[in-house]
């Protein structure tokens, strides 16, 4: 694997996974919608697109899609797809200890085996 | 506990209709791009193509779709954890695999039936972990 391949394959794990946790930090500050009623989802979206966590969020995953773009220009979706699978483990240590959420033993079970199941489903 | 049940049943049905509508909608874009046709990448072929996906009325659909899913995203986010719901969404996979064959009549590889069916149990012991263990949030 060449240098750049690796080096844009980070880029997409890492800030996918930066901009979904900020997102989501974002979102646990707005609060959740008391009843899930139309007029109470527009005030929550009012509400969550004026805080900066999403407004951070969103160039950090347009980042990491347009450079998956680049990567599917250089390599196949059998190699882009299976590697960024890496982004469900980055993603679970993110929450662990960023957001800090109990990633308890059964739920990283369950994080490996998609892992495994994203990579297995796209390099055969 | 009923409370824990509630939040529970709540998270669930609404990571489920969110998945359901991110997988419909990117069958729709499928939908939409198949009757625009393969993209030619010169210039004015370009805008052609353009012009075909923003009066497609399948390429609407798949975006509405899209954003629908994304704003129960944001939702969901909002109370439930994000190691929690960022593993389940890949149950995506299987809804595009699934609809793939039966509406788009792709050919699915046994390889990717077997990804499939991992990421489907992986999915379902994250389901059953306390979707939000954090509440130190405001």
């Amino acid at each position: 694997m060449s240098i750049r391949i690796a080096a844009f394959l980070a880029i997409v794990i890492f800030a996918s996974t930066a901009g979904e946790i900020s997102i989501t930090y974002g979102m646990k500050n707005v609060g959740e919608p008391h009843r899930l009623l139309p007029r109470e989802i527009f005030e929550f979206l009012k509400r969550a697109l004026r805080t900066g966590w999403f407004w951070l969020g969103i160039p950090l995953m347009t980042m990491s899609f347009y450079a998956t773009l680049v990567l599917l220009s250089w390599a196949p979706v059998s190699l882009v797809v299976p590697a960024t699978a890496l982004s469900y483990a980055v993603g679970a240590l993110g929450a662990k200890f960023i957001l800090k959420e109990r990633v308890s033993r059964m739920r990283w079970a369950g994080v490996g085996l998609v892992c495994l199941g994203v990579m297995l489903a796209w390099t055969g | 506990m009923s409370a824990n049940r509630s939040v529970r049943a709540k998270t669930f049905s609404l990571v489920v209709l969110m998945v359901l509508c991110s997988s419909v909608g990117d069958i729709f874009l499928k939908l939409g791009m198949r009757k625009i046709g393969s993209v030619n990448l010169a210039p004015e072929a370009l805008v052609t193509t353009f012009r075909a996906t923003v009066t497609s009325g399948m390429i609407w659909l798949g975006i509405l779709c899209l954003l629908s899913g994304f704003v129960m995203y944001l939702m969901v986010l909002s109370w439930a954890d994000y190691s929690y719901v960022m593993p389940s969404t890949s149950f995506g996979y299987a809804v595009v695999a699934l609809l793939s064959v039966l509406i788009l009549r792709e050919n699915v590889t046994l390889a990717r039936w077997a990804g499939v069916l991992l990421i489907c149990f992986g999915v379902t012991l994250v389901g059953r972990t306390e979707p939000r263990t954090n509440n130190r949030f405001p």
